[in-house]
């Protein structure tokens, strides 16, 4: 799919800040509403953008504690990776699964209540996932940016 | 701490998926009316549960083939160091996330790249020039996922 620099312009001010309302977005942009009503299903029929969800604030929902948790395998299973991955989405409280290039293999975001049930979940459900060789662990402290924002 | 049924769960899995759907057509998926759906959602937004939304985007039709997690050691610490590291940090426009953690690094980074050559001018310009930057260690992204967690 081509894209053009309105596209680009368009998303740079969407992906900035993805709740602006479409009036003001166009403003930013500076198109009318109906090109960027026009631009944005192009944009998505066209695979450009991929979701449009609502950002749920597990804290909000009494999980304290987040913790990212990177994992190496036992590489010399073929199977690992997938079972590790099938097994990790078995478990409620992991809220995001990536796979790397690196030294760590797959990282898992997991949530909990407070800190005793952080323990529970990582004793029952973490250390019982298939194939690890080595775990760490990174605690979340604050948030200091998070955006999808991209140097278009 | 707000409290939730299944209905708000439901309702909370929709949206994390399509931020877009309206409260009449979730309210007909769930067999509930459109102001009780309504009422529902505003409910959840002003318990903060749902903050916001988040646009997905194929970056590599954009142009972003690359995404790298760096976990970053501070060479200094101090109260100081940590606030010009973070202004620092967050006015990278390749960098979209930034967070403070506990454990064998004290950031972690997201940064976003048009390659592997344009991620090592990034690195080697932005990132080791940061103030109090200390030993870095980069895991390139090859898939993520997110979960719906404790909604799903």
């Amino acid at each position: 799919m081509q894209i053009d620099d309105t596209d680009r312009r368009i998303l740079r001010h969407h992906l900035a800040e993805p709740g602006l309302d479409r009036a003001s977005l166009a403003e930013r942009a500076g198109v009318t509403p109906a090109t960027l009503w026009r631009r944005l299903e192009r944009l998505t029929e066209g695979g450009v953008i991929t979701a449009t969800g609502a950002v749920i604030d597990w804290r909000a929902m009494g999980y304290e504690v987040e913790v990212s948790l990177r994992f190496t395998l036992d590489k010399t299973n073929p199977r690992a990776f997938d079972e590790f991955l099938a097994a990790s989405r078995d478990v409620p409280e992991v809220v995001a699964i990536e796979t790397f290039l690196g030294r760590v293999d797959v990282r898992l975001n997991v949530i909990a209540r407070d800190m005793r049930h952080y323990q529970e979940i990582y004793r029952r459900r973490i250390l019982t996932l298939p194939h690890i060789t080595d775990i760490e662990a990174l605690m979340l402290i604050a948030t200091i940016k998070d955006d999808t924002g991209l140097p278009l | 701490m707000i409290d939730l049924d299944d209905l708000d769960r439901l309702i909370l899995r929709a949206l994390y998926a399509d931020a877009g759907l309206s409260a009449g057509e979730l309210g007909r998926r769930l067999g509930l009316s459109q102001p009780a759906t309504w009422r529902r959602i505003k409910r959840l937004e002003e318990a903060g549960v749902i903050n916001g939304r988040r646009v997905e985007v194929d970056r590599a039709a954009l142009g972003f083939g690359v995404t790298v997690f760096l976990g970053v050691k501070l060479a200094t610490k101090g109260r100081v160091s940590l606030e010009d590291f973070e202004r620092a940090v967050t006015a990278i426009p390749e960098v979209q996330v930034v967070q403070h953690v506990l454990g064998l690094f004290d950031y972690r980074l997201r940064v976003v790249a048009r390659d592997i050559a344009d991620f090592e001018r990034v690195l080697r310009r932005r990132i080791m020039t940061l103030p109090g930057v200390g030993q870095v260690e980069a895991n390139v992204l090859l898939t993520e996922e997110r979960r719906p967690g404790p909604i799903g």
